[in-house]
């Protein structure tokens, strides 16, 4: 849950009828956007979007990154015919933009408004702050904004003002000044009340006397979900570009959405030797920053955590899922998994082991044919319970479990099991450092 | 603000029912030896009332409003609000509670809380003077003064921590759980902690870490603050500058976790909604080394961290600045019923047995049976009434028998003393369940009895070896009718329908009759004298019902005395007549019927007797 960028698509629908309700002049381009997927049936699009053949027409991506137009993903002034053969011939192509790598599968058609780029492309934005919103106000729009970004105007609204109260610092704007004034206004109401957290039109242009908004980027805060029902819609919070889940990441976020506890999985490297199943959403950065900084995050293999009190049954799925993935392939060396976990302040650490043994005990066969060597560290509510299930689990499973409470440092099983130093006797727990 | 938010007398007000939390900080009360309960007043949000609570041995009432309103007018002392809301409600209830004169602190623990709401929130507090920990935060801890929600969790956890008498040093965090784990760090490590914050792991957080490192460099007690901060946003470096401009003289160690970012695919999100680097100055590296820099304790990793700690703490004893504080051992929490069960540790005799149902399987069971297989093997009312009336699964034909008595007994007029009744009452306007035991309480030996003493009358006889002629001289010398012989219209050349039907049922499908044959011997005798001594349909009921207990073969001789002497055919009687009795009392409803009044011509008055 945090700020997640949408597509633009879906943010110009929420801006143009949030537009429509605070300025009544705004006439922009409501309802002429056509979006276009892998399974679009041309014919039913233009029979749903019959301006489509009656307009010249903009196409490009719609796939959460920028600078189409530097990349060459942006089809202009065209007709249907034409714009949908563009389309058909970039339909599922793998394209690099920047450092990233990925497949094209979602674009979207707008009517093309003519314009001159010097003197006609404005530039608009609004980011939120902690303690205001600023927004960026530029009369150099389009990609001229960055080397000209000393002009950009800026204006703090701080966080319990209302906009009205706001004086708006402009940009020279001539005779448009009250028009765009009035503009922003409203967007920035379109902005609060839709919880945006960044909101960006580069540019924006004008057609007669309309303001025409040509390209948009939009984040927003999707813990609002649920007071934003009726101005989102069903809002889909699509996966940054070249960013591919698997079925597995995919099975423990279903399970994480279903659930008031949370349970993450991010795959770092599928080959990796060292596993991670580690309760908290802070404790787990510090395991997988353990490892990295003993020098072995190439083996890393997993991010993720579980936290919150989950059930016995999500808990098991969870280790369930990781010790699938984790015993899919041999390594020579052995694998290493790692449970671990700080102090849970109210988690049920019995509980949630019961479930992590299930999987444990399920998986016995290729946990030893897979050469994997078990540490646990936890502490909290019933935690000698956990522990001691855990300690006697080993006796029987067939790999080794090393077992550790509170008295071992939260992290000191990363070390013991990448690094066992020659100098500590193996096994020994590394003590939390000063006295006991 | 005044920079200490708790003092060892504070109290606060629970918003949102949750029993775990409120006894946890009532524990921790009396592990710090607490006069008075931390918790002043719970808010439950619809409902009122008290809450029972553990403090310390004993056991106080903690009072429970409607509304914050109404709490923070009769608890005006109190002034922190631990919110328990959720993400939902949690940003207008808080909201009330930081616009509330009485209030200073407010912990929001819900997560999930909108950005926008929280900005708004945080500002909030911020004109007013006020502190909001969180949203998304277990909240925190002043040792031995007051604990906020389930922070520290367990009571074995604050004594192993110390946190029951306070030490020297000031905590915070974004993190929650790892708050937890640093107590335990700093209590290995130094003489304790003093105060612990969790501020949530959220991008904008009430109050933030330098607020609280802020306050713990204006506490005196307070000798050295210990910190961690996380990847993602700028916070660690409005610290930077805040050491950069001597504003935090006190001892700083931190550490920002993250540091495995750089290996990640950008745009990793860690656990934390905060925990997204959105720039180079938002990395951990950057931010560890940005703070080293400037002037606080830095260690290489998180393995560290514990010995940066204790190093600190070691020269600061060693100049006199901290003088260690004494180790009091805490009072031993008498061990929790539910705990002990659990451990082993003690027993319990249980009040009641119950040996026919179950309701806490994972289906409802009826003697064993899933329900599920009770309705797939159509086991009926009948086989259900043998299930849980008699523990058997009863076989086809004792499970029709059942069902044909209930039918046969379900109704009969409405002349008769229940029926009457329930009309009446239900004509009075009482509700169904008043109309229905007004006509069942007339069920006994006068009306509706028949069965049951025909059963019991005939098996006493049968058992005893009389034959027909004794048990009828025995009868009338004891002065009782004979119960289930005799009707008022029917007769031998008028038979009543219902019993020759039922007695051809019993003849085909019984194993043996016994009961039945013996008492149609008596019929025999008792009709030669008058015409309408028949057996009734209440006496074949009940005769042939021990039959079938009989013909079954399942149940023992002693099992069948205690079936008919417990008034398991009453009982039968009652469930079917249920049924009637209902009708009568709908069917008046339906008909709007006003209130009864015996006509005085129905009335002799003879006062003069």
């Amino acid at each position: 849950m945090a700020q997640r960028g949408i597509r633009e698509y879906e943010g110009k629908k929420i801006l143009f009828t949030g537009l429509a309700r605070h300025l009544p002049s705004f006439k922009g381009k409501a309802g002429k956007l056509a979006p276009v997927r892998p399974d679009t049936d041309p014919k039913k699009l233009v029979k749903d979007n019959p301006w489509l053949l009656k307009e010249k027409l903009v196409a490009k991506p719609d796939q959460l990154f920028g600078k189409r137009g530097k990349h060459g993903l942006l089809c202009l002034n065209k007709d249907f015919k034409e714009t949908w053969a563009w389309i058909a011939e970039r339909m599922g192509k793998t394209v690099t933009v920047g450092k990233t790598t990925g497949g094209l599968h979602t674009f979207l058609i707008e009517p093309f408004t003519p314009h001159s780029e010097n003197a006609e492309e404005c530039y608009v934005a609004i980011k939120a702050f902690r303690d205001h919103d600023t927004i960026y106000l530029s009369d150099k729009g389009g990609i001229y904004v960055e080397e000209n970004w000393e002009k950009v105007k800026e204006t703090e609204v701080p966080i319990l003002s209302r906009i009205e109260d706001v004086k708006l610092n402009m940009p020279e704007f001539g005779k448009r000044k009250g028009q765009i004034e009035e503009f922003v206004r409203a967007l920035y109401k379109v902005y609060a009340e839709g919880h945006f957290t960044y909101l960006e039109i580069n540019p924006f242009t004008f057609k007669g006397d309309e303001i025409v908004p040509l390209d948009l980027v939009a984040r927003v805060d999707d813990t609002a979900a649920f007071e934003c029902a009726k101005i989102w819609g069903d809002l889909e919070f699509p996966s940054s570009f070249g960013q591919h889940h698997t079925k597995e990441e995919e099975f423990i976020r279903s399970i994480d959405e279903k659930t008031g506890a949370s349970l993450k999985l991010t795959m770092l490297n599928p080959d990796g030797r060292v596993w991670n199943m580690v309760a908290g959403g802070g404790a787990s950065v510090i395991y997988a920053d353990t490892v990295c900084d003993l020098g072995f995050s190439k083996d890393l293999a997993n991010y993720g955590e579980y936290s919150g009190d989950p059930s016995e049954e999500d808990t098991y799925q969870y280790a369930r899922t990781i010790l699938d993935l984790m015993t899919r392939k041999k390594d020579p060396k052995g694998k290493v998994l790692i449970i671990g976990g700080g102090i849970a302040n109210f988690t049920d650490v019995a509980k949630t082991f019961k479930g992590i043994i299930r999987a444990l005990k399920e998986y016995q066969k290729k946990l030893v044919e897979g050469n994997v060597k078990i540490y646990v560290r936890r502490g909290g509510p019933n935690y000698k319970e956990g522990l001691a299930n855990m300690r006697k689990l080993g006796e029987t499973l067939g790999v080794p479990i090393e077992v550790y409470g509170p008295e071992t440092h939260m992290t000191a099983v990363v070390s013991m099991a990448l690094n066992p130093a020659p100098a500590k006797a193996p096994g020994r727990p590394v003590r939390a450092g000063g006295k006991k | 603000m005044k920079p200490e938010l708790f003092t060892k007398d504070t109290t606060a007000i629970v918003y949102g029912y949750h029993v775990n939390a409120i006894q946890r900080m009532l524990d921790f009360d009396y592990a710090c030896g607490r006069k008075t309960p931390s918790v002043a007043a719970i808010v439950n949000p619809g409902s009122e009332g008290v809450h029972k609570v553990f403090f310390g041995k004993g056991e106080v009432l903690l009072p429970i409003y409607k509304n914050f309103g109404a709490a923070a007018k009769g608890h005006p002392k109190a002034d922190v609000v631990v919110n328990f809301a959720s993400f939902r409600s949690a940003f207008d209830s808080s909201m009330e509670a930081l616009n509330h004169p009485n209030i200073r602190t407010v912990a929001v623990i819900a997560e999930g809380v909108p950005e926008r709401r929280a900005r708004i929130l945080a500002a909030t507090a911020r004109k007013l003077d006020k502190m909001v920990i969180g949203p998304a935060t277990v909240g925190g801890i002043k040792a031995g003064c007051f604990k906020i929600a389930n922070t520290a969790g367990t009571y074995e956890n604050i004594v192993e921590s110390k946190l029951h008498r306070p030490g020297s040093v000031g905590f915070v965090s974004k993190s929650g759980g790892l708050s937890n784990e640093c107590y335990n760090i700093i209590a290995r490590n130094t003489d304790g902690l003093y105060e612990g914050i969790a501020i949530g792991g959220d991008a904008y957080p009430g109050s933030t870490l330098l607020d609280h490192i802020l306050r713990y460099e204006a506490i005196p007690a307070v000798k050295m603050i210990v910190a961690l901060g996380e990847i993602g946003g700028t916070e660690e470096l409005r610290i930077v500058e805040a050491l950069k401009a001597k504003k935090i003289t006190k001892p700083l160690v931190i550490w920002v976790t993250g540091t495995c970012s750089k290996m990640f695919p950008a745009g990793v999100q860690f656990g934390h909604a905060g925990a997204k680097a959105g720039s180079d100055l938002e990395t951990a590296d950057a931010k560890n080394a940005a703070l080293k820099a400037a002037g606080a304790i830095v260690p290489d990793s998180f393995d560290d961290y514990g010995v940066k700690v204790n190093e600190t703490y070691e020269k600061l004893v060693k100049k006199g600045v901290i003088k260690p504080a004494e180790d009091i051992p805490a009072p031993a929490l008498p061990l929790d019923f539910a705990q002990a069960m659990k451990e082993g540790k003690i027993r319990k005799a249980t009040t009641f047995i119950n040996t026919i149902s179950n309701e806490k399987k994972e289906e409802l069971e009826y003697l064993n049976i899933p329900i599920s297989k009770v309705l797939e093997k159509e086991l009926g009312i009948g086989g259900v009434i043998g299930l849980l009336w008699f523990k058997r699964e009863l076989p086809d034909y004792g499970r029709r028998f059942l069902e044909t008595a209930l039918i046969l007994c379900a109704d009969h007029g409405p002349a008769v003393s229940g029926a009457h009744n329930a009309i009446v009452a239900a004509r009075a306007g009482k509700d169904i369940i008043s109309s229905l035991v007004s006509g069942l309480l007339t069920i006994g030996p006068r009306f509706g009895g028949a069965i049951d003493g025909a059963a019991q009358e005939f098996k006493r006889a049968y058992d005893a070896k009389l034959t027909p002629e004794q048990f009828i001289s025995d009868m009338k010398r004891k002065g009782v009718p004979i119960p289930g012989i005799g009707h008022r219209v029917k007769s031998v050349t008028n038979p009543d329908m219902r019993v020759t039907q039922m007695k051809a049922f019993c003849k085909k499908n019984f194993k043996s009759t016994q009961l039945l044959d013996y008492a149609l011997e008596v019929e025999k005798l008792t009709t030669a004298k008058k015409g309408n001594l028949i057996l009734n349909v209440d006496g074949c009921i009940g005769i042939s019902f021990v039959d079938m207990l009989h013909s079954t073969g399942s149940f023992s001789k002693d099992e069948i005395d205690d079936i008919v002497n417990m008034g398991c055919l009453n009982a039968l009687f009652v469930v079917a007549r249920s049924i009637g009795l209902f009708g009568h009392i709908f069917d008046q409803k339906r008909l709007k019927q006003p209130l009864y009044r015996t006509p005085y011509d129905e009335i002799a008055y003879m006062t003069e007797l």
